[in-house]
């Protein structure tokens, strides 16, 4: 997972980290269980201050999407899986209407555009 | 949350300005940065912390425990580095050692050594030979040596330069991964702790402005910048400061949901930095530049 931050966004530092783990682990990337660095490693890390990353856990534990247990850190939850598979949902959907217009500007019917996807599903 | 160190009321008056009545938190297992102009009472409070100035009135408490009675414990327990230099000149950095290490239960030679190797500091060297730099590389091998738990730092990056002020930084958010662990450092050098600091402590005239969470301090102000003519005597009222000139005005205002409910669209809202909080806040009122 990397973690970038710009001093040139007019998001607070602690909301782009907030970001950053919230996208790793709605992408897949980071899976329920994985465990995330430390408030202070983290800290460190980016050249923050403990008191930014502390606030960017505690808004994603808020949220759900990570857990923190006393003396052994924070991981990525499995609790909130419906909240992280309607996202991903939603990304996929934002997608196929890509799809949907790309297809119509090449002029494919809709017919076309099911037959080219079940051919792909097979070869996969 | 537990303190660090417990300013109460202390006072101590000089001819030429007074250090008033200053209450003050540090909190265990984080960074507070001490700013302000020179000459404000910085330097003063740290001395009066470390008990080098008695005050006139007040208490302080380090680590739980009563300043003067508990001193010498307490300094087991605390590292110092200062602009200053209180080592003897005339000893090479291998007999200075000799004579401190003695005097710290939990001295560690062999983490002074990998310090004085990563800081390329000769043991050979005498003091009086170091650069201003080196002399607080050195006193910061010495702090970070014998297990300190809180470490106070008056004006430590001011005569270093800046690829080692940020290596500076990384040592201690090194000591930081201990959550039992606190620094307080002062300096007017604010891009150090725009980076790292977690509260800011803000003197100005011998008195606490504000010791809060940076990030609150930094989303709470705001900069305003726009066209003289959106000035007048009330609005004006709202600034902690503000600068004019032929071409446009600039201030701080301490709050910025007021500063966007009043300017608007009409004006330029900016982030501000410690370094703006500390000019605006320091000149006060008006500055016609």
């Amino acid at each position: 997972m990397n973690i970038i931050i710009s001093n040139a966004s007019s998001d607070p530092i602690y909301m782009q980290i907030m970001n950053q783990i919230r996208q790793s682990i709605l992408s897949g990337e980071l899976r329920a269980g994985d465990s995330l660095p430390s408030i202070r490693q983290l800290a460190k890390d980016l050249q923050v201050s403990v008191i930014t990353t502390k606030r960017a856990y505690e808004e994603l534990e808020k949220e759900k999407l990570i857990d923190s247990v006393v003396g052994k850190g924070s991981y990525v939850s499995g609790a909130n899986t419906d909240f992280i598979r309607e996202q991903r949902m939603k990304r996929l959907e934002e997608k196929m209407i890509e799809i949907i217009q790309e297809s119509k500007e090449l002029s494919m019917s809709q017919q076309d555009v099911i037959r080219y996807l079940t051919l792909l599903f097979e070869e996969e | 949350m537990t303190n660090a160190i417990e300013l109460r009321n202390v006072t101590k008056k000089y001819a030429q300005f007074t250090v008033d009545n200053v209450s003050l938190d540090v909190k265990q297992g984080y960074i507070t940065g001490l700013i302000g102009p020179n000459g404000v009472g910085k330097s003063t409070l740290i001395k009066m912390i470390l008990g080098m100035v008695r005050p006139d009135f007040g208490t302080v408490k380090i680590l739980g425990c009563q300043m003067p009675v508990q001193e010498i414990d307490i300094k087991q327990r605390i590292g110092i580095v200062s602009d200053d230099c209180f080592y003897y000149e005339h000893l090479t950095i291998r007999e200075m050692k000799k004579l401190i290490a003695p005097f710290y239960k939990k001295w560690n030679e062999q983490k002074f050594n990998r310090y004085l190797e990563q800081f390329e500091l000769s043991p050979r060297k005498k003091i009086e030979q170091l650069s201003k730099g080196m002399k607080v590389k050195f006193a910061l091998a010495v702090a970070l040596s014998h297990e300190a738990e809180l470490l106070i730092m008056d004006e430590p990056t001011s005569g270093l330069d800046p690829v080692f002020r940020r290596e500076m930084l990384d040592l201690l958010a090194d000591m930081m991964q201990d959550e039992r662990n606190s620094i307080i450092f002062s300096t007017h050098i604010t891009t150090d702790l725009d980076r790292i600091a977690d509260y800011i402590a803000f003197i100005n005239r011998g008195k606490l402005v504000f010791n809060e969470a940076k990030d609150e301090v930094l989303e709470r102000y705001t900069i305003v910048k726009g066209d003289l003519q959106l000035l007048d005597a009330d609005i004006r009222h709202k600034f902690v400061g503000l600068r004019e000139t032929a071409v446009g005005f600039e201030g701080l205002v301490d709050n910025r949901q007021d500063a966007e409910r009043l300017f608007g669209s009409y004006a330029v809202l900016d982030k501000p930095s410690l370094e703006d909080i500390m000019y605006f806040s320091a000149k006060g009122g008006r500055v016609y530049a």
